[in-house]
C-alpha cells in the first residue's frame, strides 16, 4: 500500500450527510446569502430536471439525461468560477450551466431536437455540452493554452465523468496540460456509473484523481455531494490556476440516482435498493438541514423558493414549447460563413421538400 | 424456426457464432449484464461468460486496438461500438492496421475482425447518434462494408462476417431494427458476401439501395407498379466491394437507374455507383443516373432530421425524372 501513500490524494468533506458541519468554512460559505444561493440553484436545476423528465416522457421532449443527485458539483463549480473563464461541459452539467446564465429554455431547445439550444445567450465562449466522451478535454487544453498565450488571467473548466477517464484524450489532455503548465482545472463528476459499467470495473485504480499524478498534476477528491467542500476545493484550484499555479484535478464522488438517460433502464443493471440506499447522501437535503438547523432560513422561506424555481421552470417550459421549429433549410445555416454556391440547389432541393410537407 | 426482427437477428447469430467456434468473442460497451444498449447482445454474457463477452471500460481507441491484436492471434473479435458517432476513434486502427495487417506482413498475420455499429437517423436520437458514414469505410483498401436491410438478411451476412478471413464493418441500420419479422431458422446458415440481392424483378427502371433506405425503395417500387412501371430494386449490402456486375446487369435490362442512400451526397457510395456506371454502362443507359441522398449538411438534430432523410416522394420524382427523360 506504500505506493498508494506516495500518490497521497487528499479527501475532502466539510457537510456530512446528516447536515453537520465538520470543517471551518471560508468567508463565503460562512456567509447565509452565498449559501441559500447554493440551495436555490440546486433546487432550480432539480425542478428543471424533473420536468424535463416529465416533458420526455409525454413526447414533447427527446432523450435526456438526467442529473439527479449531482446539483452540487455544478453549482459550487459555477459559484467558483468568474463569468469570463470558460466552461467545457458533458451533457448533464446543468447546474453550471444554469449557475453560469444559460437559460433552461435553450437547454430544453437542446434536446428537444434544435440546435438554436446551442446559441447561449450568456457565456458565449463556453463549448457546447460535449457527446462523444472526454474529446472536449483536449479543447480545454486549447483554450487554456490561447489564455496562457495571451496572458489573461482566465481558467478553463473540463467536466467530465468517471467513464470519461478511461479514455485515451484524457490522459493526453492531462500530459499536455502539465507539460504546459496550463490554467485548466479538470472535474470529474464520479457518478459511479458509465451507463451499465459500474466504477470498479472501468478502472482498477483506487481513486480517478491519481490519474493525474502521472502526469504531474495535482489532484484532490472531495464529497460531491456537499457543496460548501465543492466549493472550498474548486475555488482555491481555480484561483491557484489563475495566478499561475498550473493545472489540478478534483475527483468530486457522487451518485447518478437517475437512469443514464431516458432511454435507459438501469434496473437491469443495478438494483433499486442499492440505489433507493443513495438518497441519505442527497446533496440538497443535507444542505437544507443545515440551514434550517443554524436559522439561515425558515421554512416558509424555503417553500417559497420551491414554488418560485416551479414558477420558473413553467415560464422557461413556455418558451420552449412556443418555440417554433426552424425551417428546414436550417440545416444548410451556419455550415460555412458564406454556403459555397455548389450547395446552393441541395438547399433549394429541401425547401421545396419543406413547402410540400407545410 | 422463429419470428424474429432484425436486432434479435443480429443476437441470434452472434449466440451461434459463439456457441460453435470457441475462437468468437464480443467486446464493448454496456454489452454484458445490460445486453447492449439496443439489446444486440441481450443474454450473451450470462450464456457464454464475461471473458468471452466482454464489457470494456470507456475507450473505444482501446476496443478497436484490442480487437486488431486479438485478431492476429486468430481470435475473431467482434465489436461492438456503441452509435457510429462514437466509431471515429477507430478510424485509425481500422486505417492504419486492421485493414493492412495481411498486406504488410505478406499473410503472415491476418485480421479477422468485426465491427458493429447501428447507424442511421429516423429514431429521433441526440447528437451524434443518426449519421450514416459508411463511405468513410468504404474508402477504405482491404476491408469489407456489410448492411443488412432485413432480420433475414442480417442473420446471414453477419455469420458470414464473422466468418470472413478479413476485417468488416458491420452497419445496423437502427431505424428498422423493430420494423419487420421474418422467420429465420436458426442453423447458423451465412449468406454470401460481396453480392447485391435483387429483392423486386422488374425492367423499366432499376432502384439501388442499402440499409434502412431499402424500405422506401421498395415502397416507391410498389408505388410505381400501380402506374405501370415495373421497377428492378437491388440491395447492395455489401457495399465495399461492390458488386457492380449484378447493378449493371440490371441496368442494362432497364436503362435508368436511382441510386437511393441516407448518407449525404458527395462522395457517398452513391457516387461510386454512379461513377461505374458511366464507365461501364455508358452505352446502355437511357437516362441520367439519379441520386436521391442525404444532403451535405450536419445531420440536424431531430427536429428536421425528417427533411434530411430520403422520402419515398424524392424517389419517386427521381424515378419520375429518368423515366420521362426521353
Ligand atoms: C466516445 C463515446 N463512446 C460512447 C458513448 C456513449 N455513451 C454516452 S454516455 C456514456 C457513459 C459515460 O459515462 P461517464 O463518463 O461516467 O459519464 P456519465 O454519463 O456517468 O455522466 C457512454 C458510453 C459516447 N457518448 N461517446
Ligand atoms: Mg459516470
Amino acid at each position: 500500500m506504500g505506493v498508494y501513500d506516495n500518490l497521497n490524494i487528499p479527501y475532502s468533506q466539510y457537510l456530512d450527510h446528516h447536515g453537520q458541519l465538520h470543517e471551518t468554512c471560508s468567508d463565503y460559505t460562512s456567509d447565509a446569502k452565498n449559501l441559500i444561493n447554493f440551495y436555490k440553484i440546486m433546487l432550480r436545476t432539480r425542478v428543471f430536471d424533473q420536468k424535463a423528465i416529465n416533458l420526455q416522457r409525454t413526447g414533447k421532449l427527446g432523450t435526456y439525461a438526467s442529473s439527479l443527485g449531482q446539483e452540487a458539483i455544478g453549482v459550487a463549480l459555477g459559484a467558483a468560477m468568474h463569468a469570463n473563464d470558460v466552461l467545457a461541459p458533458t451533457y448533464r452539467d446543468y447546474a453550471v450551466q444554469l449557475s453560469r446564465g444559460i437559460k433552461m429554455s435553450d437547454l430544453l431547445l437542446y434536446w428537444g431536437g434544435d440546435e438554436r439550444g446551442m446559441d447561449y445567450e450568456f457565456s458565449r465562449e463556453d463549448l457546447p455540452i460535449c457527446v462523444p466522451i472526454a474529446t472536449h478535454t483536449c479543447h480545454a487544453v486549447g483554450i487554456a493554452y490561447a489564455m496562457k498565450l495571451r496572458k489573461q488571467p482566465r481558467v478553463m473548466v473540463c467536466i467530465i465523468g468517471d467513464g470519461a477517464t478511461s479514455k485515451g484524450d484524457f490522459y493526453e489532455a492531462l500530459n499536455a496540460a502539465g507539460v504546459w503548465q496550463l490554467p485548466v482545472i479538470f472535474i470529474i463528476n464520479n457518478n459511479q456509473w458509465a451507463i451499465s459499467l459500474p466504477r470498479d470495473k472501468q478502472s482498477a485504480t483506487k481513486t480517478l484523481a491519481q490519474k493525474a499524478v502521472a502526469a504531474e498534476i495535482y489532484a484532490e477528491q472531495v464529497d460531491g455531494n456537499d457543496v460548501i467542500a465543492c466549493y472550498e476545493r474548486m475555488h482555491e484550484f481555480i484561483e491557484r490556476a489563475r495566478t499561475g499555479g498550473g493545472p489540478c484535478l478534483l475527483e468530486a464522488i457522487s451518485y447518478r440516482l437517475s437512469d443514464h438517460t431516458t432511454a435507459d433502464d438501469a434496473q437491469r443493471y443495478r438494483s433499486p435498493a442499492d440505489v433507493e440506499a443513495q438518497w441519505q447522501f442527497d446533496p440538497i437535503s443535507r444542505l437544507k438541514t443545515y440551514l434550517l438547523e443554524n436559522q439561515f432560513i425558515d421554512a416558509e422561506a424555503l417553500d417559497a423558493l420551491q414554488k418560485q424555481a416551479e414558477q420558473e421552470v413553467e415560464e422557461q417550459v413556455k418558451i420552449y414549447l412556443n418555440t417554433a421549429t426552424q425551417p428546414p433549410e436550417a440545416m444548410f445555416d451556419y455550415l460555412y460563413e458564406t454556403l459555397p454556391e455548389a450547395l446552393q440547389s441541395q438547399r433549394d432541393e429541401v425547401m421545396r421538400k419543406g413547402k410540400k410537407h407545410e | 424456426m422463429s419470428e424474429t426482427n432484425l436486432v434479435e437477428a443480429v443476437n441470434k447469430a452472434l449466440a451461434w457464432e459463439l456457441d460453435h467456434d470457441k475462437d468468437v468473442v464480443l467486446l464493448g460497451e454496456d454489452i454484458g449484464l445490460n445486453g447492449g444498449v439496443f439489446r444486440a447482445t441481450d443474454g450473451l454474457q450470462s450464456k457464454f461468460g464475461e471473458q468471452r463477452v466482454i464489457d470494456t471500460p470507456l475507450a473505444e481507441t482501446l476496443i478497436v486496438g484490442m480487437a486488431v491484436g486479438l485478431a492476429s492471434q486468430g481470435i475473431r473479435a467482434v465489436v461492438e461500438i456503441q452509435f457510429m458517432g462514437f466509431i471515429y476513434s477507430t478510424i485509425d486502427n481500422m486505417i492504419s492496421h486492421a485493414t493492412r495487417m495481411r498486406n504488410r506482413t505478406r499473410g503472415r498475420l491476418t485480421c479477422p475482425m468485426v465491427l458493429r455499429a447501428p447507424y442511421g437517423g429516423g429514431i429521433h436520437a441526440p447528437e451524434h447518434h443518426s449519421e450514416s458514414t459508411e463511405a468513410i469505410f468504404a474508402h477504405m483498401p482491404g476491408i469489407r462494408v456489410v448492411i443488412p436491410s432485413s432480420p433475414l438478411r442480417a442473420y446471414g451476412l453477419l455469420l458470414a462476417s464473422i466468418r470472413d478471413p478479413d476485417p468488416v464493418v458491420f452497419l445496423e441500420p437502427k431505424r428498422i431494427y423493430r420494423l419487420q419479422k421474418e422467420s429465420i431458422e436458426e442453423a447458423g446458415v451465412a449468406l454470401p458476401l460481396d453480392v447485391c440481392f435483387t429483392l423486386r424483378e422488374g425492367d423499366d427502371i432499376t432502384l439501388v439501395s442499402w440499409g434502412a433506405m431499402v424500405h422506401e425503395t421498395l415502397q416507391a417500387a410498389e408505388k410505381l407498379a400501380e402506374q405501370n412501371i415495373s421497377a428492378e430494386v437491388i440491395d447492395v449490402a455489401t457495399i465495399k466491394p461492390l458488386d457492380m456486375k449484378t447493378i449493371l446487369a440490371s441496368v442494362e435490362k432497364t436503362g435508368r437507374c436511382v441510386i437511393v442512400h441516407e448518407a449525404a451526397r458527395t462522395c457517398g457510395v452513391g457516387s461510386e455507383i454512379a461513377a461505374q456506371l458511366a464507365e461501364f454502362g455508358l452505352t446502355f443507359l437511357l437516362a441520367p443516373v439519379q441520386r436521391v441522398s442525404g444532403y451535405d449538411t450536419i445531420m440536424p438534430l431531430y427536429r428536421l432530421e425528417n427533411y434530411y432523410m430520403p422520402s419515398v416522394e424524392q424517389i419517386l420524382s427521381a424515378a419520375n425524372a429518368a423515366l420521362e427523360y426521353a
